[in-house]
């Protein structure tokens, strides 16, 4: 049994074959399992661990590790705030506050109705474009709250769609 | 992004930066790609490492490693297969070259890697960018495709019997992992751990194969130097200080950016000039020479130094990964040093005592100054601690976290004289609320 889409199996056959460890795939599998179910499950742990032949545990030790992995599912649209040194200075910290007010909710919290989770994040490396703020994979840069108010917007408006 | 080019630049590896269609491989060849490629079939691969050599090039990443000395390290036999790396992983607080790299000349990458591989003999190569890269991971995906389709990339490259493999590879979040033992942890899908050195990778790396591993900025500097030669990227900064790089300039400057500079080019003109002067017409308090790890320099220091490895060195400070920010006097340095403790004690993997306990010290007696109970003898505690960081760890990461605050404590003393018990920060800076990561 496996929780992905066929499309994502044989990529992971096409992947582990890119190494001469097939072990080697684990952190982008676990990347692209996320991606796909929006969380690392406990199935997509299980079935990963069965394709590199490791213990479940092994994988769950690595998946500790990263902090772009998590557990437990995040919002559809997960705002990743960058506060470190150059987004600091430029006002990174009064997006974090606009955030946290606009959608109620903390670092690492999903809103009830799981569309925007917020996380105070480690630099981006978008410091030359501070402050920025990547939602998913999409980086927003040189941002105002009034900037960052119209980019949640639109975001919530696909949401609804 | 903007890209047009600056009458201040110099641009070797951001040549392509205004070609908008660089990061095709029709592009590419348009504009003069894998020539030094084919120049390369032609040389020996001692002629090759010796070329780099004489270019005086070290490794853009932070460390500043001449990179033909790395790649000499690397022995002519093995009986383990030999890897190159490509370090994408880019993290460091102040850096954003990479990026540019990465969006505008994936094939540049390509090209410098296929020469390291025919220098150091190696048949396969792997390029590990930084997981928030999702869109620049996609990009070096297309290339390697485009690139492997024309016979660039793969068995028998362009006829010359040349067999070298190259993927791209995601992180999933973790600093530590653009350091390069941790980096060929993380690779073979374990944590990104660092590895007590020696053996270096040059000996035992991936997979304990003898391995090269080289930042972006690095491996795309390695084309043009093969093509022109070495003493000509040399020519360009002062001895041993060969060539040009990318500074990434961010903070209270008025016009922040990237921009492709030679070494030895003055501090002063990147803020003044390219960075068009201080934001608010506010005096210079303190400057990050090159990424967070680097000491800090003060103003009058700072406003004289030329950027190239030398000069920071006699300055006591580092041209690191080329992210210079700009403070200004309106920014209370205590709670800069806590945002970057915050930031080492987040992303210490935890393995070496000094580290994982002594970053975490550090935080806690940084918020409390910061929230305006700091004690007096913490002011030489944490001088303390961090010095005993110092060179007591597996990686560079507890050096990293322990010099800026050191240079902070020593330059700015008063300010967490100022911060002692019952005084509320002088600056109403708020407290970070990444305490709680």
């Amino acid at each position: 049994m496996t929780p992905f889409s066929d499309a994502l199996e044989e990529r992971f056959q096409a992947l582990m074959a890119r190494y001469p460890a097939r072990r080697s795939a684990l952190v982008p599998m676990l990347i692209y399992a996320q991606d796909e179910i929006g969380h690392v499950s406990p199935a997509a742990i299980h079935r990963i661990a069965e394709l590199l032949d490791e213990s479940e545990m092994a994988v769950r030790e690595v998946i500790g590790y990263y902090s772009m992995l998590r557990t437990e599912p995040a919002g559809k649209f997960h705002v990743q705030v960058c506060t470190n040194i150059s987004c600091l200075l430029r006002g990174g910290e009064d997006l974090y506050e606009h955030c946290r007010k606009r959608l109620g909710i903390g670092h690492k919290q999903t809103a009830p109705d799981g569309v925007f989770s917020l996380e105070e994040v480690e630099c981006l490396g978008a410091c030359s474009w501070a402050p920025a703020v990547q939602i998913n994979y999409d980086f927003h840069q040189e941002l105002t709250p009034e900037r960052l108010d119209q980019i949640l917007d639109a975001y919530q408006a696909r949401a609804k769609a | 992004m903007s890209t047009t080019p600056h009458p201040l630049e110099t641009r070797v590896v951001s040549l392509r930066f205004d070609q908008p269609d660089a990061y095709t491989l029709k592009g590419y060849l348009a504009s003069g790609g894998f020539q030094a490629l084919e120049k390369a079939f032609g040389m020996q691969p001692e002629a090759i490492i010796e070329e780099v050599k004489k270019s005086g090039l070290r490794g853009r990443g932070g460390a500043g490693f001449p990179t033909g000395l790395k790649w000499s390290f690397v022995p002519k036999q093995s009986a383990r297969e030999k890897y190159v790396l490509c370090n994408a992983d880019e993290s460091e607080p102040g850096t954003c070259k990479d990026r540019l790299i990465l969006e505008h000349d994936p094939f540049a990458i390509i090209e410098g890697m296929l020469i390291a591989g025919r220098a150091i003999g190696a048949r396969r190569g792997y390029i590990y960018i930084r997981g928030e890269y999702r869109y620049l991971l996609d990009r070096m995906e297309k290339a390697l495709e485009e690139a492997r389709d024309a016979g660039y990339v793969g068995t028998n490259i362009r006829g010359r019997g040349f067999d070298f493999d190259i993927y791209a590879h995601t992180g999933a979040g973790a600093y530590e992992c653009g350091e390069e033992s941790a980096l060929m942890e993380s690779l073979e899908g374990k944590r990104g751990i660092p590895r007590l050195k020696p053996p270096f990778p040059a000996v035992s790396g991936y997979l304990g194969g003898p391995t090269i591993i080289n930042n972006v900025e690095t491996l795309a500097s390695v084309p043009p130097i093969l093509l022109n030669g070495g003493e000509w990227f040399a020519a360009f900064g002062p001895p041993k200080n060969g060539g040009t790089r990318l500074f990434c300039l961010s903070g209270h400057v008025n016009q922040q950016g990237v921009w492709e500079l030679p070494l030895g080019f003055p501090m002063r003109r990147l803020i003044e000039e390219l960075g068009g002067g201080m934001r608010n017409g506010a005096k210079l308090k303190a400057v990050v020479p090159g990424g967070s790890s680097t000491p800090l320099l003060p103003a009058n220091v700072a406003w004289d130094v030329n950027l190239d490895f030398d000069s920071m060195a006699k300055v006591g400070t580092f041209l690191g990964s080329g992210g210079v920010v700009v403070v200004d006097e309106h920014t209370c340095m205590v709670k800069f040093a806590l945002r970057i403790m915050q930031f080492y004690r987040h992303e210490s993997c935890g393995w070496c005592v000094p580290c994982r306990e002594g970053t975490s010290w550090l935080q806690t007696s940084l918020t409390r100054f910061h929230n305006g109970g700091g004690r007096e003898a913490d002011i030489a505690l944490m001088r303390e601690v961090s010095e005993n960081i110092l060179g007591r760890t597996h990686c560079a990461l507890g050096d990293a976290a322990a010099m800026p605050t050191i240079s902070i404590l020593q330059h700015w003393r008063q300010e967490f004289e100022d911060h002692l018990a019952g005084k509320p920060c002088p600056f109403g800076a708020r407290t970070a609320v990444a305490a709680a990561h």
